[in-house]
């Protein structure tokens, strides 16, 4: 029952169908990879999960926990626990980091009651300190002239002020060199856990150096063709996905 | 907590005052109202003169609908009462007073006596303690602070000198109709040398008078002196008149500091038409900071002429133009001395059909040396239908002058909403905290009273925004 399980998805855009058939189960405590070739689906997938209005979901379902959450919206899949990290944060000029986290953190908070200010702010500190992120950080706006690496390093830091049940993490390595990368990823790895589940889509191998995965899965065209463990990326990374893209289309019917 | 808790007396509200033609100049506009109004307020013969002159030239100038919304010809004059003396205004019920109204009030937490003025179901607000402490605080320093009858009246050597020099009757049609029947509106004069430490507030003279139709403003900040004024406030205006037409004027001596500050929040069947302008001589300063919430149609550019070496002008203007509203705001800058600087910052907000419209005036002439102009205008769309335009007039002659101006117009996305909607939000609240962004340098710039409660009024039109 507590898992975020997805079950025979179909999803379009603008009239086209991406997502086409796909299945998954996230439980709290591993960490899932997917994997795939550019086009496969990936980024679209965090997408419909998280309820962009671009999205048109024809059939399937996904649950939370047992509560389908297809019917929310984004805001509400959120307060239940749902976090995307994404892989081109929006900017928001004029509202800072400090203020902009409070904001959604309060969310949270059951009607009436107001969040403590110094309790937050230390704890915000505290998360700062473990992504090595400078103090005068919280008063700039968020993302806003913000480095790739900063970009990622402050979803990170919302996803563990935010505490989710599940996390998305949506190529979190692109656009990081090697030490953002480390830090980023000894971020998710500190924050990794029995209560957390965890999905992270990647193009590459080499975020999965850093935060390793209990179970790998390979999407192209929509579903998830192969699923394995740490050693199947390794497989991709050394003969990339024509191999799988060539078995799909031979077999068609393969789910 | 609902509005149906709130604890009144309705009664109270359910009050209305007698008719009584002592203290009514009745409907319509022509020398015998001029006449009537001189009589009342028992004035001196020179104001009646200067009244009925005004009332000529408001008869003679065309409405300006060349370059103006043509919405302006929906005003009748005729069905327009020009006076009403304390106490006189028209009442409602607080039965009568909509109910977006009455909630805003909840949510801005206006304590009760006064959302009963706001809404106009009482004509007083007795503030008169608070008032009078401030008047009394200022008075030792020698600062003058009263209505604008009592000034021409008990000051006249001051009051003449200044009145009407700032912005001459015939500058526009409204300047003339506000000479030709003004009433309430304060005179303030500072010594020269005196810092006012606090500010004075309009606020806490309200009374009928005050929060009239026509008043008329005069403040002069003598050589070296420092003042603030601060008038309205963001809790919504309840208004059964439906034309307001102010003059304001400001004189800053050599070296005197002004800062006006202003809040509009009419309610949406008023048509704001306003002339504010200073005249700032050397090394003077005066800042307006202007910010329009309500109204169903809003003019105002406040202006500073730069009449002294080394003056300076600035305006920051705030206008928040929701469904049906349009805000017509800007600023004007005349430089008329070497080294003035001037400085306009101007973000509007546009929701629902709303329409902002910024107009700025720009004039360096070619005889001067080093004055500097700096213009930002930020406009932010809300919804599909919501409208803004730009008309920057800037006449910057001769060498060794520069202005330099940056305008942009942005939308909230829908992938900024969606962003901050996975972070937790809802849409409204998405969307007051981009908006509440989008002018937050500006409203940082604001007494802190206000930039709060702005905050709050941002909120509130933004959850009615979406969905």
């Amino acid at each position: 029952m507590n898992s975020l399980l997805i079950k025979d998805l179909h999803a379009s855009v603008a009239g086209t169908e991406i997502i086409r058939g796909l299945s998954l189960e996230i439980e709290p405590g591993k960490v899932h990879a997917v994997m795939g070739p550019n086009g496969s689906g990936k980024s679209t997938l965090a997408k419909v999960l998280g309820g962009h209005p671009d999205y048109t979901v024809a059939s399937g379902e996904v649950l939370m926990d047992g509560d389908d959450i297809l019917g929310m919206e984004p805001d509400e899949r959120a307060r239940k626990g749902l976090f995307i990290a994404f892989q081109y944060p929006m900017e928001i000029p004029g509202v800072s980091n400090a203020n902009f986290l409070r904001s959604a953190v309060q969310a949270r908070l059951p009607e009436g009651e107001t969040l403590d200010a110094t309790e937050y702010y230390a704890r915000l500190y505290q998360k700062m300190d473990l992504l090595e992120i400078d103090r005068k950080f919280t008063a700039r706006s968020v993302n806003e002239g913000f480095s790739g690496g900063e970009k990622k390093r402050n979803e990170i830091l919302q996803m563990a002020m935010l505490e989710p049940r599940y996390a998305i993490l949506d190529e979190t390595d692109s656009g990081l060199d090697i030490d953002a990368l480390k830090i980023v990823a000894h971020g998710v790895n500190t924050l990794r856990g029995p209560g957390l589940g965890v999905l992270l889509i990647t193009h590459y191998q080499r975020l999965l150096d850093y935060i390793v995965p209990d179970i790998v899965h390979v999407m192209v065209r929509g579903r998830i063709v192969r699923t394995g463990g740490k050693e199947l990326a390794l497989t991709l990374e050394e003969q990339g996905y024509d191999w799988i893209i060539k078995d799909e289309l031979e077999e068609p019917a393969a789910v | 907590m609902p509005t149906d808790t709130i604890d009144i007396d309705r009664s109270i509200g359910d009050f209305v005052y007698p008719e009584s033609h002592e203290f009514d100049a009745g409907y319509g506009l022509t020398a015998d109202t001029i006449n009537y109004i001189s009589r009342v307020k028992s004035e001196p013969e020179w104001i009646r003169e200067f009244r009925l002159k005004a009332l000529d030239t408001f008869l003679s100038k065309p409405m300006p609908t060349h370059w103006a919304s043509r919405d302006l010809e929906a005003i009748i004059f005729d069905n327009i009462r020009y006076y009403l003396a304390n106490g006189q205004r028209p009442t409602r019920s607080w039965d009568e007073v909509p109910e977006d109204v009455k909630r805003t009030f909840e949510r801005l937490g206006i304590p009760e006596q006064e959302r009963k003025f706001l809404a106009g179901v009482e004509a007083q607000f007795d503030s008169e303690a608070v008032y009078s402490n401030i008047k009394k605080a200022v008075g030792e320093q020698g600062v003058i602070f009263t209505g604008s009858t009592e000034g021409l009246k008990n000051h006249p050597e001051i009051f003449r000198k200044w009145f009407g020099k700032v912005i001459p009757t015939g500058d526009n049609k409204f300047s003339a109709l506000n000479s030709a029947v003004f009433s309430g509106g304060s005179f303030i004069y500072v010594p020269p040398g005196v810092k006012v430490k606090h500010p004075l507030q309009a606020y806490f003279r309200i009374n009928a008078e005050n929060f009239g139709q026509f008043e008329r403003t005069l403040i002069i900040a003598d050589e070296g002196s420092e003042v603030m004024y601060m008038e309205g406030c963001t809790a919504p205006k309840f208004e059964t008149a439906t034309l307001h037409s102010a003059v304001v004027e400001l004189v800053a001596m050599k070296g005197a500091k002004i800062q006006y500050v202003t809040v509009q929040n009419w309610s949406a069947n008023v048509f704001n038409l306003v002339t504010k302008r200073a005249v700032a001589h050397e090394e003077a300063e005066v800042k307006w900071i202007d910010c329009n919430i309500g109204s169903r149609l809003t003019m105002q550019y406040p202006g500073v002429v730069l009449k002294g070496r080394k003056a300076r002008g600035e305006v920051l203007s705030l206008a928040l133009a929701s469904h049906g509203q349009h805000q017509d705001t800007g600023a004007k800058m005349i430089h008329a001395a070497d080294e003035t600087t001037s400085n306009i910052i101007s973000k509007s907000i546009s929701v629902g059909t709303g329409r902002a419209t910024y107009r700025g005036l720009v004039h360096v002439p070619r005889h001067l040396k080093h004055c500097k102009n700096n213009t930002e205008c930020d406009a932010l769309l809300i919804n599909q239908q919501s409208r803004t335009d730009t008309y920057p007039a800037i006449t910057v002659r001769g060498t060794g002058n520069a202005a330099q101006h940056e305008a942009s117009v942005s939308q909230v996305s829908a992938e900024q909403i969606f962003y901050m909607q996975q972070r937790g939000l809802t849409e409204g609240q998405a969307m007051s905290l981009s908006v509440n962004g989008f002018v937050n340098d500006l409203v940082r710039q604001f007494p802190m009273e206000y930039s709060v409660e702005l905050k709050r009024l941002i909120d509130l039109e933004m959850e009615g925004s979406v969905g």
